[in-house]
């Protein structure tokens, strides 16, 4: 089913896509001239596939549960904010704060996202195949982040317990972002994640994985600059 | 938030469409700013001559010709909307202490080839007002304004000008701009209002007199002026973006081989001929991005 954003509402496609009635709906949805608008797609709550055909404003995808997310071009800020399940792909590339404070789901990016990817993130996993920009996975908590190029400035800055496996180069690690040992369990991990995004080209070992020292958890004196 | 704007033509293909193509995106960058808009525009210059755009405000444009060919010998004079372009051969010097003078009217900007146009209410309403769609050029600059830092009055709205055919257009606030101001009125810049981008407007004009150019002037910028900004700033034949170091403003470039265009979002330039094929990008922080010189 074609929904064309020049002829419908925006709020009139996302009710129509809120509100699926899996035994007779169409599960296969395509929005055309997205045209840059905001919130496309967002609080989506059934197991349906959406195309979306251009380029994409902020927080697309938003809240997804369940739905499966195609944008054929760029994405602005906030493409799968606080994603919940569900898998976005993102064929462009994508702006800040990709999959911001995400808890579940699947984000690809092809190309590259700009800086706080990641930021907050919950518990999705995001594979980018292109780099980040700076502030990426700034205090994020839990999930996988995956870059198959490079990462900005201060990587991972105040993080909790996400992973993070960097393929290219780092600029620089934020407070309390360190290089840690990738053992079978991770190199298996990432070899499925990038299984997942159809990267089963890459080499799990040729990625380095960066977490969190846990040393700024509890409030040390010695540490205050770095809070 | 506000809404900035901007296009370049590398090629003559649109030079008669520009108008048109910024009128389109200034009217998409509503929803970031819906109080005031602005526009500066370079046209093709006269020999000679210099053009002075001026916001007329309330006095009747009459007895503002009248007012003012007894104090300047101009060569035309046109009234759009509330502005009035001035075009005089006389020095530059003289024309602008006696309109400066003048308490009626603000001088918006002028040089050779920029026409600038400002006004507060909804963008739409602005562009309109002004009949931008009718406008052709070389290269134009625009910007929404939801006001933060100062009043809603023309002269809180941008773009600013505080040089001859140079033009500037900000998102975001600076923290350092009263300082800066004092340093720059001790350096002979003059200020209108008590805004901030106009404080950014007047650092830019003073390292270009100094014969910096462009892109080293907004590199220095980068150190000197402290806050959040994205800002797009037109000269004569130069065009550039810089964002601050966090990038907390946002910017996306479109690039074809005809034009490059510049705005807050994507949004503002879905309309433009060609736009899905264009190099879109986001320009990376702390880097000074230029166009002609």
């Amino acid at each position: 089913m074609k929904l064309d954003l020049r002829k419908l509402k925006l709020r009139k496609i996302n009710e129509t896509l809120q509100s699926i009635d899996p035994k007779r709906n169409n599960k296969k949805y395509t929005i055309l001239n997205p045209e840059g608008n905001h919130a496309i797609g967002v609080g989506l709550t059934d197991d349906i596939d959406i195309t979306v055909k251009g380029h994409v404003g902020y927080y697309c995808g938003g809240m997804n549960q369940n739905a499966n997310i195609t944008i054929e071009g760029n994405a602005g800020t906030g493409v799968a904010e606080n994603m919940m399940s569900g898998k976005i792909h993102v064929k462009g590339n994508a702006s800040q704060s990709a999959g911001a404070t995400a808890h579940g789901g699947f984000l690809i990016i092809d190309g590259d996202a700009s800086s706080r990817c990641g930021i907050s993130m919950k518990g999705i996993d995001i594979v980018v195949k292109g780099s980040v920009g700076h502030m990426s996975a700034f205090m994020a908590q839990s999930g996988n982040l995956i870059v198959c190029g490079n990462a900005g400035e201060a990587l991972g800055d105040s993080l909790y317990e996400t992973d993070i496996y960097i393929k290219g180069k780092v600029k620089s690690l934020g407070a309390d972002c360190v290089e840690k040992k990738m053992d079978n369990k991770h190199l298996k991990k990432l070899d499925k994640l990038l299984k997942k995004a159809n990267l089963e080209k890459l080499k799990s070992k040729d990625f380095k994985r960066y977490g969190s020292a846990r040393k700024l958890y509890n409030f040390k004196i010695d540490n205050v600059s770095s809070y | 938030m506000c809404g900035i704007v901007g296009i370049y033509l590398k090629s003559k293909k649109f030079e008669k469409d520009l108008g048109k193509m910024l009128s389109g995106m200034l009217v998409n960058m509503e929803s970031r700013g819906p109080d005031s808009a602005g526009f500066a525009i370079y046209k093709k210059e006269k020999k000679e001559e210099f053009k002075y755009s001026i916001c007329m405000n309330n006095l009747v444009f009459e007895k503002f010709k009248k007012d003012i060919s007894k104090k300047i010998k101009y060569n035309s004079i046109f009234k759009n909307s509330d502005h009035a372009i001035l075009s005089s051969k006389e020095k530059p010097e003289k024309v602008l202490s006696i309109l400066n003078e003048l308490k009626e009217i603000s001088l918006v900007g002028y040089g050779r080839s920029i026409e600038i146009f400002k006004q507060i209410g909804n963008p739409k309403d602005v562009v309109k007002k002004f009949n931008l769609e009718k406008f052709s050029g070389t290269h134009a600059i625009g910007h929404t304004r939801m006001a933060t830092e100062s009043a809603i009055t023309t002269d809180g709205s941008h773009p600013y000008s505080t040089g001859s055919d140079e033009c500037l257009v900000h998102n975001g606030s600076l923290s350092n701009h009263n300082n800066l101001r004092r340093d720059l009125i001790k350096r002979g810049i003059n200020f209108k209002s008590e805004n901030d981008t106009e404080v950014a407007a007047g650092y830019i004009s003073n390292h270009l007199s100094n014969k910096k150019n462009l892109k080293k002037t907004l590199q220095s910028g980068l150190s000197d002026l402290d806050g959040f900004y994205t800002f797009i700033t037109g000269t004569k034949k130069g065009f550039a973006i810089v964002r601050d170091e966090i990038a907390c403003k946002p910017a996306v470039i479109s690039e074809t081989k005809d034009y490059v265009a510049i705005a807050s979002e994507f949004q503002a330039m879905a309309h433009l001929p060609g736009v899905n094929k264009a190099n879109i990008f986001e320009p990376e922080p702390g880097i000074v991005y230029t166009w002609g010189n």
